[in-house]
Formats: C-alpha cells, sequence, structure tokens
C-alpha cells in the first residue's frame, strides 16, 4: 500500500498534527458526550418502561396521560438551547478554519484525476507530494482540471472540495515534523481510492533546503528512483505492471513490443515513445484506449523522466 | 385476541373464508387492471421488496469487496457501479416508494374510513409509472452500468461514459409515480375522512404520510427539472453544470440537494408515523402528545426545505450561506427530538406486549436516536470538515434511513401483515430475525462510525491496510444481516401457505383497519360505512 497511513491519536479521532486540531476536536468531544448523554436517557427509559411496564395480563388499564405541557416545554426548550451552543461551537470552530493569516505561505494546489500537484511561490512543482514548513500558516489556493476533488487532511482535521473553474482555500499550521496523508474525500472514478498524496511537513531550514534542490531531489540509482516515481507519481494507479488492464495499458514488457495506435499506425516502442507519451500523451493513443493520460510536461524532470524509462525497462 | 386456526381444507392448510379483495377476482389481468387500492399497494409491496433485495444483493457484494484493501472479489470500475446501483436501487426503487406505496395505499382509505383513494385510476398509473422508471432505472445494468454515485455529481455525471442517460430518465419518470401517490394521498385525507373522522382523530400515520406527500410534491419537480438539466448538458452540450462548457458544478450540488435533503424527509416521516402506531397498540396505551407529534411532521416537512445547503459545507458555498445552513438544520433537530420523547413517554405506564411489531419499534427507537444524535455531529460546521465524506456519515444515514425507515417499514410490515394477507405469521421466528437484524446491523454499521471519525473517506475501492480490521467486521455484520432478512423471508411466506388465519383484529387496535374491516379487508374495504365517535387511541374503553 503506498498511500501514507494515519496516524491514531485516541479511540475515535487521529492524531492532532495541525493548530487547527485540538479546536475542532473539543467540538467533536462536546457533541460526543452530550449524545452519549441523550442516548442513555432515551433508551435507558425505553429499556425500564418494556420492563416495569411488560404486560402482565391481558386487557390491564393502561395510563391515560396524554399529554403534558410543562413536560412538552422542557424537552423542547432545553435541547433547543443545547443545539444553539453546539451551533456557536461549530460556527467558532470553522471560522478559525475559513480565514487564513495574511502572513500564511501560499501554495496552489491542483486536482486532476488521479493525481496532486502543488506549485510553491519559487515556481517549483511537485506532484503527490506537499512540503511544507512547520510552525507556519500555510494557505492552499486549490482547483481542478477535471471533475470535482476533495482536499482532505485528517490529521489535520481539514477538507475542501476543490472545483474546476473556480478556486477554493483552505489553510492550516503543522506543528509537528512527520509525515501526513492527504486523502482524496470527492469521489471522482475509478482511481478515487488511490488519489493520496503525502504533507511532508519539515523544520524551517530543511524546508528550505527541501524546496531550494527542486522538492526532494534524490541520488537514488536511475531503476530505483523510477521505481519509487511509478508510484508517487500515480502512474500506477493507471498502469499495471502485471499485464492487466487498469485505465491505461500494461506496461509491463512494454519496450520492444510493437503497440497498434488509434487511426491504424503501429509503433515499436523505443525510449522516445515512451518520453512522448508521458510529456505528449495525445499524440499517440493506443489503440482500445481513452485518451485519459494526463500529460507531465513541467512535472517530471529529465532525470526523473529517464529514472522512468529505465525502471520500465527493467520489468520485462 | 387469540388466533382461530381453522383446519378445514383438504390439503391441510387452512384458508380464509369469504370473498375478499384477494379473491374476489382471479387472473393476472384483474391485478393488471386494478383500480382497488390495497391490491395496488400488494403489487408495490412486491416490487419494492425486489428491489429491496437487488439492492441488498449489491450490498453485500460491497462489503465483500471490502473485507480486504484493493481487490477482493471485484476491480474499481465494478465496485463504483455497484455502489452506485446500490444506492440508486435502495433511494429511488425501495425507500421512497417503500412505505407510502406500499403499506400507504393499503392503509391510508382503510384508516379514513373510505372505500378507496380520491383517484384510484391515478393511483394504477402511479404503479405503472414506477415499473417503468424502475426498468429504465435497471436497463443500466446490461447497457453498460453506472458509476456516478446516485448523487450524479457533475461534471463527473456529465463525462462519465456510462449510462447517465437511462437512470437519469428512469429517475425522472419515479419521479412522476412519487408526486402521483402524494397528490392522491392529500386529496383523500381531505375529501373522503368518513362521518365523524376529524383531523385530529386521524391515526399518526396518516399525518406523517400528509407531511410526506406535501414534500413529494413540492420538492420532486425540482429533480425532474435537474435532471432534465443534466440530461440537455450530455445531449445537446448546453452549458449549465459543466465549466468546460460554461456552467456551475456548485449549482448542480444545489439543485440536486434541493430535492434531496426535503426527499431525507420523504423517506424518515413515514417510518415515523408507523412508529407511533405500533407503540400505541402494542402498549395498549394512549398516545403521548398526540398533536405534538402530528405538528411535529408537519414542521419538520416545512423546516426540511431550508437545510439542503448542509450537504455542501466544504464544497466551496459561501461562509454566510454555510453558517445560515448549519443554524437551520439545528433547528430541524428539535421536531425529531420531539417525536422520540413522545414515543418514549408513550411506553410509560402501558402493558407492553413483545409481539414482533413491538420490537422493530424498539430497535427503531435504539437505532434512530444513534442516527438523529450523530446527525448533530455533521451539522456543526466544524466537526463536519473532518467527517464529511467519511464512512461516519455513511453509517450516520443509514441509521437512519435503514436503522430509522426500514426497521419501521419492516415492523409495519409484521403489524399489518396479517391485515393485508389474512395470515398470520411465527412471533418466535420474527423475534429471532429481529434480534439477527439488530445485531447485524450495529455490527455492520456502528464500525463504520469509527472508520469515519478515523479518516477512512466514503466511496473507497481501496483503503489503508489500517482500516482492515474495521471493515472485515463491518462485513461479517453484513452477513448477519443478511441471514435475518433471508429468515424473515422464509417464515412471512411459510405464513402464506401455512400460516394460521388471522382474526379481525390480532393486537387490539382501536382505529379502523382493526375495528371495522376485515381480515383481510373486502374489495370495498367495509360491509358498512364507518361512523367514528373517538380517537385510534382510545385503548381503556370498557376495561376496568
Ligand atoms: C489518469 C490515468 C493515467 C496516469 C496517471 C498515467 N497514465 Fe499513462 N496512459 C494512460 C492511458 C489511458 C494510456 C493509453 C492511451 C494513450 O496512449 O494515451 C496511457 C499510455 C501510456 C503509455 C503508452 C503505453 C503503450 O502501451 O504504448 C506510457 C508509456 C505511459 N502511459 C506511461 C505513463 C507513466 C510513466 C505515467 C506516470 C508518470 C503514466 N503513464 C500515468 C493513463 C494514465
Ligand atoms: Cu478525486
Amino acid at each position: 500500500m503506498r498511500l501514507t497511513p494515519i496516524d491514531i491519536g485516541s479511540f475515535w479521532l487521529p492524531r492532532q498534527t495541525s493548530t487547527l486540531a485540538p479546536e475542532v476536536d473539543a467540538g467533536f468531544h462536546v457533541v460526543y458526550w452530550l449524545s452519549v448523554g441523550f442516548f442513555v436517557l432515551v433508551v435507558g427509559a425505553m429499556a425500564y418502561f418494556a420492563v416495569r411496564y411488560r404486560r402482565r395480563r391481558e386487557g390491564e388499564k393502561t395510563s391515560s396521560i396524554d399529554h403534558s405541557t410543562a413536560l412538552e416545554i422542557v424537552w423542547t426548550t432545553i435541547p433547543a438551547l443545547m443545539l444553539l451552543g453546539l451551533f456557536a461551537m461549530g460556527l467558532k470552530g470553522y471560522a478559525s478554519a475559513a480565514v487564513a493569516p495574511a502572513e500564511a505561505l501560499e501554495i496552489q494546489v491542483t486536482a486532476e484525476k488521479w493525481l496532486w500537484t502543488f506549485t510553491y511561490p519559487n515556481g517549483t512543482t511537485t506532484v503527490n507530494e506537499l512540503g511544507v514548513p512547520k510552525d507556519r500558516p500555510v494557505r492552499l489556493v486549490m482547483s481542478s482540471k477535471d471533475i470535482v476533488h476533495s482536499f482532505f487532511v485528517p490529521e489535520f482535521r481539514i477538507k475542501q472540495d476543490l472545483v474546476p473553474g473556480a478556486y477554493t482555500t483552505t489553510w492550516f499550521q503543522a506543528t509537528e515534523a512527520k509525515d501526513v496523508a492527504v486523502l482524496c474525500a470527492e469521489y471522482c472514478g475509478t482511481g478515487h481510492s488511490d488519489m493520496g498524496a503525502k504533507i511532508i511537513v519539515m523544520d524551517e531550514p530543511v524546508y528550505k533546503d527541501w524546496l531550494e534542490k527542486g522538492g526532494g531531489a534524490s541520488d537514488l540509482p536511475p531503476a530505483e528512483l523510477g521505481k519509487k516515481l511509478f508510484t508517487q507519481r500515480s502512474c500506477a494507479t493507471c498502469h499495471s505492471l502485471d499485464g492487466s488492464r487498469i485505465q491505461g495499458p500494461s506496461l509491463k514488457g512494454l519496450i520492444g513490443r510493437s503497440e497498434d495506435l488509434e487511426g491504424g499506425a503501429s509503433v515499436k516502442v523505443d525510449e522516445n515513445y515512451i518520453r512522448e507519451s508521458i510529456l505528449n500523451p495525445g499524440a499517440k493513443i493506443v489503440r482500445g484506449y481513452p485518451a485519459a493520460m494526463p500529460t507531465f510536461q513541467g512535472l517530471l524532470k529529465d532525470r526523473e523522466i529517464d529514472a522512468l524509462i529505465a525502471y520500465l525497462k527493467s520489468v520485462n | 385476541m387469540s388466533v382461530i386456526a381453522a383446519d378445514d381444507d383438504l390439503e391441510g392448510a387452512p384458508r380464509p373464508r369469504g370473498t375478499n379483495y384477494i379473491n374476489a377476482e382471479r387472473g393476472i389481468v384483474s391485478w393488471l387492471t386494478t383500480v382497488d387500492h390495497k391490491r395496488i399497494g400488494l403489487m408495490y409491496l412486491g416490487s419494492v421488496l425486489v428491489a429491496f433485495a437487488l439492492g441488498g444483493f449489491f450490498a453485500l457484494l460491497l462489503r465483500l469487496e471490502l473485507l480486504s484493501p484493493g481487490h477482493t472479489i471485484m476491480s474499481a470500475n465494478q465496485y463504483n457501479q455497484a455502489f452506485t446501483l446500490h444506492g440508486a436501487v435502495m433511494t429511488f426503487l425501495f425507500i421512497i416508494p417503500s412505505i407510502p406505496g406500499a403499506l400507504g395505499n393499503f392503509l391510508v382509505p382503510i384508516l379514513l374510513g373510505a372505500k378507496d383513494v380520491a383517484f384510484p385510476r391515478l393511483n394504477l398509473l402511479s404503479l405503472y409509472l414506477y415499473w417503468i422508471g424502475a426498468i429504465f432505472t435497471l436497463s443500466s445494468i446490461v447497457t453498460g452500468g453506472l458509476d456516478t454515485g446516485w448523487t450524479f455529481y457533475v461534471p463527473y455525471a456529465s463525462t462519465t461514459n456510462t449510462s447517465v442517460l437511462s437512470v437519469t430518465f428512469g429517475i425522472f419518470v419515479l419521479g412522476f409515480s412519487s408526486v402521483l401517490t402524494g397528490l392522491n394521498f392529500i386529496v383523500t385525507m381531505h375529501k373522503l375522512r368518513a362521518p365523524g373522522m376529524t383531523w385530529y382523530r386521524m391515526p399518526l400515520i396518516l399525518w406523517s404520510l400528509y407531511a410526506t406527500s406535501i414534500v413529494q410534491i413540492l420538492a420532486t419537480p425540482v429533480l425532474a427539472i435537474t435532471l432534465l438539466l443534466l440530461m440537455a448538458e450530455r445531449v445537446f452540450h448546453i452549458g449549465i453544470f459543466d465549466p468546460a462548457l460554461g456552467g456551475d458544478p456548485v449549482l448542480y450540488q444545489h439543485f440536486f440537494w434541493f430535492y434531496s435533503h426535503p426527499a431525507v424527509y420523504i423517506m424518515i416521516l413515514p417510518g415515523m408515523g408507523i412508529i407511533s402506531e405500533l407503540i400505541a397498540v402494542h402498549a395498549q396505551r394512549k398516545i403521548f402528545g398526540y398533536k405534538a407529534i402530528a405538528f411535529s411532521s408537519v414542521a419538520i416537512a416545512l423546516v426540511g426545505f431550508l437545510v439542503w445547503g448542509h450537504h455542501m459545507f466544504v464544497s466551496g458555498q459561501s461562509e454566510v450561506a454555510a453558517t445560515i445552513f448549519s443554524f437551520l438544520t439545528f433547528i430541524v433537530a428539535v421536531p425529531s427530538g420531539i417525536k422520540v420523547f413522545n414515543w418514549v413517554s408513550t411506553l410509560y405506564g402501558g402493558s407492553i406486549k413483545f409481539t414482533a411489531p413491538m420490537l422493530f419499534a424498539m430497535c427503531f427507537l435504539f437505532l434512530f436516536t444513534i442516527g438523529g444524535l450523530t446527525g448533530l455531529f455533521l451539522g456543526m460546521l466544524s466537526v463536519d470538515m473532518h467527517l464529511h465524506d467519511t464512512y461516519f456519515v455513511v453509517a450516520h444515514f443509514h441509521y437512519v434511513m435503514m436503522g430509522g425507515t426500514v426497521t419501521a417499514f419492516l415492523g409495519g410490515l409484521h403489524h399489518w401483515w396479517p391485515k393485508m394477507t389474512g395470515r398470520m405469521y411465527s412471533q418466535k421466528l420474527a423475534a429471532v430475525a429481529a434480534a439477527l437484524y439488530f445485531i447485524g446491523f450495529n455490527v455492520t454499521f456502528f464500525s463504520q462510525f469509527i472508520l469515519g471519525t478515523r479518516g477512512m473517506p466514503r466511496r473507497y475501492y481501496n483503503y489503508l491496510d489500517q482500516f482492515q480490521p474495521l471493515h472485515a467486521f463491518s462485513t461479517f455484520g453484513s452477513w448477519l444481516l443478511g441471514v435475518g432478512f433471508l429468515l424473515m423471508l422464509y417464515y412471512l411466506l411459510k405464513s402464506l401457505k401455512s400460516g394460521a388465519i388471522a382474526p379481525q383484529n390480532p393486537w387490539g387496535g382501536k382505529s379502523l383497519e382493526w375495528t371495522d374491516a376485515a381480515s383481510p379487508p373486502v374489495t370495498e374495504n367495509f360491509e358498512h360505512r364507518p361512523v367514528v365517535t373517538e380517537g385510534p387511541y382510545e385503548f381503556n374503553e370498557g376495561k376496568s
């Protein structure tokens, strides 16, 4: 499983790793205990009456009290007041989540089937990995290229839909230097449940360094880097390596095979073809498949494309 | 209240004596052309039960797939189609028509002391529309499936290559069926009440069906328009919702929930009505707070129109809108709470018998209370940011829709089964089935609350390994539920063949179907037109 796990903090909730989490959880706990109280009251009364007033003989006389105005007022107003309290608590938490501090670091988020891209103020772009500094507010300005997705970070307690044709925003301030899971929470088709990302929370200097190197440059040998990128950049969401068809063709034994294209032509797969498929997927469409592959132009560096090719050659 | 066991038949199986609505005419044509509300109700019952079986079958497949992360028995695309069909079938073909179409059609005229509904032919038409709609909806199974989820969110629904058109058209037609039923009920209640049947002497199920009908008539057209627009966008590429064509996807969500939130009340209000009847009759106790229950139904129906935006707190709607919707959502919780308190109070000082219907009513109180309370979590703006679109929501609405409506439907079915079929079923087996159902339900769905709060999103084919134990537990619960339903099917069918003959009033009810109509009733319901002199909950009459 390539998705980052969610750290669990208590029986019910994930670990709190943002400044917002304690506030949301406070609301959660209030409504939780209130619910437990009401549940015990209602079901307890029901159980007690069921035993106390079980039928002992047919035709016994029953109570004919058919209403009690005092009681009705009590059980309307008291819950109503409690509900108002809940509303206010929810609103307060929501207000904290809605407005990002002015000094927040701004990062663009783009979603498409089925990957996330993050663009930093200096122009660096990363895919499925969002590097952020610890203890600094980060504001995300988000949009979708195709359909509605939703950016969900359980440990931060934030969730915000990404809508095509509009910008939505959310913000957070991470409190622990660790990897944090991001999930897509709005159903988006075949790859929905694999549309995860990872937030890498780093201490400020580490973050600076990370960003300077273009977002986690790696010194792995090419084939190993390719293997890592293959899952990390979502190739695996659409391509299997065992011959089975997902959204796109299996890439098992790719190099050297002869591929029938839409429009009748065919092509022998070599390094150039793979490179073109990644950077300009619309140029040649494999027969029988939709033109559904997103372009990775600008999202993969040359070294990374070479690594992917090296890896794909190795899975024959 | 003893059960009459007559055994004068050659095969040894007793048969109800005399003519009634079932044996008055014979042959399939007599059924397909009938205008008798009871026969139409029975045909609805058969149809919705088939839909329920189909939806349940998909549910079992889904749970089986989720037994382990990744591929278990089907591919991601098959999974997406299975959950879409499960949702669409359960919502549009089962829950919405279940209580009004099946039990409501059978009961409304009898409870009012009328011979039939106001527009009997329209009633038959609504059944035919239901069938036509069902055929279009289900045709998608063979024509490429549907993978949009039952909510048809755009732009996904305007771009997917699965059969959106036939299903949306089917649901469009089903909407008309629903509107016609609602219209018929409203007119019937206004015009055909027996002499002496004042509004406050109506059994509470009628109040809840009345409130339901209002919502059906006012909200369903909005769904119809929305689906038409969606079809127009797909076919003619008119940009309404799809931003690629210049439309607005959030507008779709507003339209959709403007119908679908009130639809939640179309689904739950009739169930609440049933519960009022079951508790009063099986506790032989005058209902506590008649007017509070009656008017809370109407209040729920009206305020229910103003809360649709709580499905969209994180969709990018404005903060002000979200705030108002959250506020109104808490308001609508009040009348539901009032009902629960009144039901429990009705048990106070009663004479409670643990018949199958009463067991289901108690299941309802337990499950619906959890369903309602967990709704408060989702109404809170801050908490909803975390819980929205997770398994918490899945668990919440199953507690309301299944734990609430389906449990009430089952209770109602067991309550009126003797009246509808003229046969008694085994109370012992029914108690076992109710227990299996109750345990299976909680095992299946309570675990999903925990999954949800821990961050498991809904509609996920694949999931984090850490969630596997809870998913497996939930799947195990679904098998218990399945066994419970098979058991119900078994003893109910068996009762048709060899069940004891039902007396006219097996539970000691005081409403007209028990006091004035035979089991099963004759074609025009009553031998003599009933005259009503008191309310339906006067159980102490003639007792010392
Ligand atoms: C959203 C799904 C999707 C993602 C993500 C995706 N692809 Fe594709 N890919 C496709 C589809 C569909 C095709 C076939 C249609 C075409 O030729 O464009 C394809 C075709 C290809 C081909 C040509 C295959 C052949 O048999 O000729 C290669 C090579 C390829 N993809 C590599 C990659 C790599 C490397 C990645 C990750 C960086 C990737 N793809 C990510 C969907 C995807
Ligand atoms: Cu998505």
